[in-house]
């Protein structure tokens, strides 16, 4: 299981990019915390979660 | 008469306490993004005797921004960073203040930010907040960096918060009211989110780093 905004999912062996589809984020739109580092977003595509990881999505909406 | 130098700080000291003065005076901050979030930031950390205030918009004054940005209808068509810088200097003639009339890109955003040691993210576009907040968490380590998102509309005032993401990153907002959701922006409740990044802005100048 991997920990997804405090709550627990069953994503392990998914990519960061397919995290993001799955829960309806826009990439463009999002910061992502694996495991209390920023991971950069040429490597969304590349990274595969593993059980125990945990990820903070950081949704940006507009307005300012 | 504007008060002396001296003056000024002495009267910011004994408000707010001379130990906090000196930190508040020596401080620098960059502000990118100068709507409603950027104007009404700049304004709270000028009034608080911030030292070294870097504001950066490419953007001009817009009779749509009058609702709730610092801005008046004199200056419609000046260069935001002009007008802000103007009415800067009238709250606080002494504070430094630097103007970029830029957009922010991934590729200036690391050289613009270079001086200073917090940033506010303060952008009305969710591409851009995301644009620039990857980009300092991922090039620019040593900053600290205090973000908004959700602000928008009417709701409750007591919906907008602030979080600790990581020891170096804050962000304010409800999280949820877009813009592009048809709500509108209001200049209360823009003006507190605004007020929720000045106020962790001060807060990690003083050293307070929690939430």
């Amino acid at each position: 299981m991997v920990t997804v905004n405090g709550k627990e999912l069953d994503v392990s062996g998914k990519t960061v990019s397919e995290l993001l589809e799955m829960e309806n984020y826009s990439p463009v739109q999002v910061a992502v915390e694996l495991n209390y580092e920023i991971l950069p977003k040429a490597k969304y595509v590349q990274t595969i979660l593993k059980d125990c990881d945990i990820v903070e999505i950081v949704r940006f909406v507009g307005g300012g | 008469m504007i008060p002396t130098k001296e003056e000024m700080y002495r009267a910011l000291a004994e408000r707010h306490g001379e130990e906090l003065q000196k930190k508040f005076a020596k401080a620098s901050v960059a502000i990118c993004g100068l709507g409603g979030l950027g104007s009404n930031i700049a304004v709270h950390l000028a009034r608080a005797g911030v030292g070294s205030l870097h504001l950066m918009d490419f953007d001009t004054v817009d009779i749509s921004n009058l609702n709730r940005q610092q801005y008046f209808p004199a200056q419609l068509g000046q260069f935001k960073t002009t007008a802000l810088a103007d009415t800067l200097r009238q709250i606080a003639p002494y504070c430094d203040i630097r103007t970029d009339c830029i957009k922010l890109t991934e590729e200036n955003i690391p050289t613009l930010l270079c001086s200073e040691e917090i940033v506010c993210e303060a952008f009305d576009r969710a591409d851009q907040k995301a644009m620039l907040v990857n980009c300092v968490l991922e090039k620019l380590h040593e900053k600290y960096l205090v973000a908004a998102s959700g602000m928008a509309g009417l709701g409750s005032a007591n919906e907008i918060k602030t979080r600790m993401i990581t020891s170096r990153f804050y962000l304010c907002g409800d999280g949820k009211s877009d813009v592009n959701d048809g709500l509108g922006l209001v200049s209360s409740r823009v003006a507190i989110c605004a007020a929720h990044q000045a106020n962790t802005v001060l807060r990690i100048i003083a050293g307070q780093f929690d939430c």
